[in-house]
């Protein structure tokens, strides 16, 4: 059975795509076959991130309109053997998704022997976002520690609860996943920001990671590569770290806590 | 005052300030968001039962769903005029 878990957050900027990058691309390195569909309709950068927007032929509107098959249509990414790509449409058709041609690119996929299908969700609670959670059997949700992005996940997490196919059905409910991202452990020691525990205590849904606020990030986007491959980089160890939990491996949070710099460090600089 | 507030580290911490904002405001949406279809429906029609008997308003008649665990209690809230017409 391919499991498929949407990446999801209601707010806009939070990390959904980069996290969706990364997770797909740590699950194949951990040798699962791994399909990442982009659903951001009309807004497509999942192929920027993943560093194939030169490759894109055919999208997920073209197969579920049966204009190309889904074997022409998935990229394979160039970092991960099993892994491929399913871009979104650039269209402003809104409609062009449709549930049952969703299911069946879905169904499709199982065919081919996948393992995991990522849906990255696109913001919002219109219908692209309803679309990417109507399937899933696991939801991560993405959370800045931040007022209006907290807000907005418990508003997601009420769809997940009762718009996913489990919940219609009355299936066992789809298993939910917290991640905090953009987190500072500085700011949080400070007053100035949510703690994890605060946000998880608010929201009411199991932790499965915490990234940490990084350059780094933006330096994996420049380059189109998934922030997980990143050498000696705490975001990448963040992110190996949130597979592994995701695969029931036993792993300590790291990067939240906040170690004052010594005095030479504060003299002599340094990162 | 603020120089002593300086010392002693009292000043407000923003973050519990979003905390407590956000504990609020999620607990209410939760409770209007996440309610059954039939609320609204539910609400009306008492209405017009109970002002067949008591001059009740819209605004007097509070219809909740809370869920707590496994247990899910409906709330009717009806407050009744100082006295009764008739």
């Amino acid at each position: 059975m391919a499991r498929v878990i949407v990446v999801t957050s209601g707010k806009g900027g939070v990390g959904k795509t980069t996290t969706s990058a990364s997770i797909s691309s740590g699950l194949a390195l951990r040798g699962f076959k791994t399909a990442v569909i982009d659903f951001d309709v009309g807004l497509r950068n999942l192929d920027l991130i993943m560093g194939c927007e030169r490759r894109v032929v055919y999208d997920l509107i073209n197969v579920v309109n049966g204009e190309a098959n889904l074997n022409q249509a998935l990229i394979k990414d160039k970092h991960c053997e099993n892994l491929f790509i399913l871009p979104a449409s650039q269209t402003r058709d809104k409609d062009a998704l449709s549930e049952e041609g969703v299911e069946k690119v879905l169904k499709e996929l199982e065919h081919m022997g996948f393992d995991y299908v990522i849906c990255d969700s696109p913001a919002g609670i219109e219908k692209g976002a309803v679309m990417a959670l109507t399937f899933a059997d696991e939801a991560i949700v993405v959370t800045n520690p931040e007022v209006s992005s907290v807000r907005d996940s418990d508003r997601i997490l009420g769809i997940l609860q009762s718009k996913s196919r489990r919940a219609i059905e009355g299936r066992e409910p789809v298993k939910e996943h917290l991640m905090v991202t953009r987190y500072s452990p500085k700011r949080v020691e400070e007053g100035e920001m949510l703690s994890y525990k605060d946000v998880q205590e608010l929201l009411r849904v199991p932790l499965i990671g915490v990234i940490p606020e990084s350059d780094d990030v933006l330096q994996a986007s420049n380059q189109g590569t998934p922030a997980i491959h990143l050498k000696d980089s705490d975001v990448a160890t963040a992110y190996q770290d949130v597979v592994a939990r995701f695969l029931d491996e036993d792993r300590p949070l790291r990067f939240v806590a906040y170690e004052k710099p010594g005095i030479l460090k504060r003299l002599f600089g340094g990162k | 005052m603020s120089l002593l507030s300086y010392f002693f580290g009292s000043k407000p911490k923003t973050a519990s300030v979003a905390k407590e904002r956000l504990s609020l405001i999620i607990a209410h949406e939760r409770t209007t968001n996440r309610a059954p279809d039939f609320l609204p429906a539910l609400q009306r029609e008492l209405i017009e039962v109970i002002s067949k008997y008591v001059n009740v308003g819209v605004d007097d008649i509070k219809v909740q769903l809370e869920k707590q665990d496994n247990c899910e209690i409906l709330e009717v809230n009806i407050t009744l005029p100082e006295q009764p017409t008739r």
